[in-house]
């Protein structure tokens, strides 16, 4: 029975995560309209129980990506796998105004080089703060905290040690899902609700993963905006990372 | 027809790719440099031409709905298989680290915001221009 269970949904993995995640939203939904009367947004409850499945799959499997570590669910990785998310994230842009983007064209384009250069300078000093001295570990800490890609491109393109890349992984990822969370509980303090703001916001944040689900729950309106400028940022990440940023520790320590 | 609006968004995502990785390896970076923000610029550009009318119009724009539709099933799935674990395990630094790099760039955004209402003036100069 267990035998045939398995045969079906792992050899229909894809057809079996549309279902997993459409009840899964469903049963958010309903949490969001019954428990919280609509305060928290449904797809926020969505993507928190999303996080906590993903956190359970990865103690109870010992592997890195979450809940499709389980073969029953292997189709979650390929629904929510960076294929399928870029090309929703573009199927967005539908409708997106021009004129929006060009209007915060500017400071769009400051907010990436702000957003890369403040969470490496947060992370950095976080870094130092924790006692070390190494100019390569203090960089590749900082790195870290711009996306959990910069740190790894980073790291190694300076030579850091395999812990410490880990380490800098480890402050992207809390960093992205930090943003997946709490983009909707602080959205109303920081004037997230245009497209101008939004677009700002993706430059300052840049994890993509994090912007797009953060928008999502907040308001999908604004998806495409802060998709936008999120996208540029690990790329400039990843060009300031090891070069710049890095010379400037190395001379400061 | 449907399949042409999905064909559009595809080929929107390819080209948006392949200029992003030939961004990166011309700027000598091990990353794909906005390949996704330059597909969605395709996409918007298509949509408000009227040249690719056909394509975006109709049952064909479904096709590009249907995927924008899918965007917050998308991510719930993105979620989760997200390395939670490996998060949640990196200590006490790393959970420092992140923290504090949120809380400074969230506290940004109004600041930054307003460079964009100052830019204002400048993108409407652009649109007035013929």
């Amino acid at each position: 029975m267990m035998e045939l269970l398995e045969t079906v949904f792992v050899r229909n993995n894809l057809v079996v995560a549309f279902a997993v995640v459409g009840v899964t939203i469903w049963l958010s939904y309903l949490l969001a309209n019954k428990l919280t009367a609509g305060r928290i947004h449904g797809s926020a409850i969505a993507i928190a129980v999303g996080l906590l499945a993903a956190w359970y799959g990865g103690v109870a499997t010992g592997g890195n990506r979450g809940v499709a570590d389980f073969a029953l669910l292997s189709g979650i990785g390929l629904m929510g796998g960076g294929m399928m998310r870029d090309f929703a994230i573009v199927a967005t842009a539908f409708g997106a105004q021009l004129s929006e983007l060009k209007k915060a064209g500017l400071a769009g384009v400051i907010s990436i080089f702000a957003g890369v250069i403040v969470s490496f300078v947060v992370g950095a000093a976080v870094a130092v703060a924790f006692g070390y001295t190494d100019p390569t570990e203090i960089t590749t800490i900082g790195a870290g905290a711009v996306t959990y890609i910069v740190g790894p491109v980073t790291g190694e393109a300076i030579g850091a040690s395999e812990a410490m890349i880990t380490l800098s992984v480890a402050a992207g990822l809390v960093k992205s899902i930090l943003v997946m969370i709490g983009t909707p509980l602080v959205a109303r303090y920081i004037g997230l609700n245009n497209p101008q703001s939004a677009m700002v916001f993706g430059g300052l944040m840049g994890t993509t993963s994090g912007v797009a689900a953060g928008l999502a729950a907040t308001d999908p309106k604004l998806v495409p905006y802060g998709a936008m400028t999120a996208t540029f940022y690990t790329g400039v990440g990843c060009l300031l990372g090891p070069s710049i940023l890095f010379f400037i520790v190395e001379a400061m320590f | 027809m449907i399949i042409y609006g999905v064909a559009l968004l595809s080929a929107c995502l390819v080209a948006g790719m392949l200029i992003g990785e030939g961004l990166g390896i011309i700027l000598g970076v091990e990353a794909n440099v906005g390949g996704v923000g330059i597909a969605m610029l395709f996409l918007v550009l298509a949509c408000n031409s009227e040249r690719f009318s056909a394509l975006t119009e109709g049952a064909a724009g479904s096709g590009v709905k249907f995927w924008s539709a899918m965007y917050i099933p998308i991510v719930v799935a993105m979620a989760a298989q997200q390395n939670v674990a490996a998060a949640v395990d990196g200590g006490v630094l790393a959970i420092t680290a992140g923290v504090a790099a949120v809380a400074v760039s969230f506290a940004l955004v109004p600041a930054l915001s307003r460079i964009g209402t100052g830019a204002d003036s400048d993108g409407d100069k652009e649109e007035s221009a013929p």
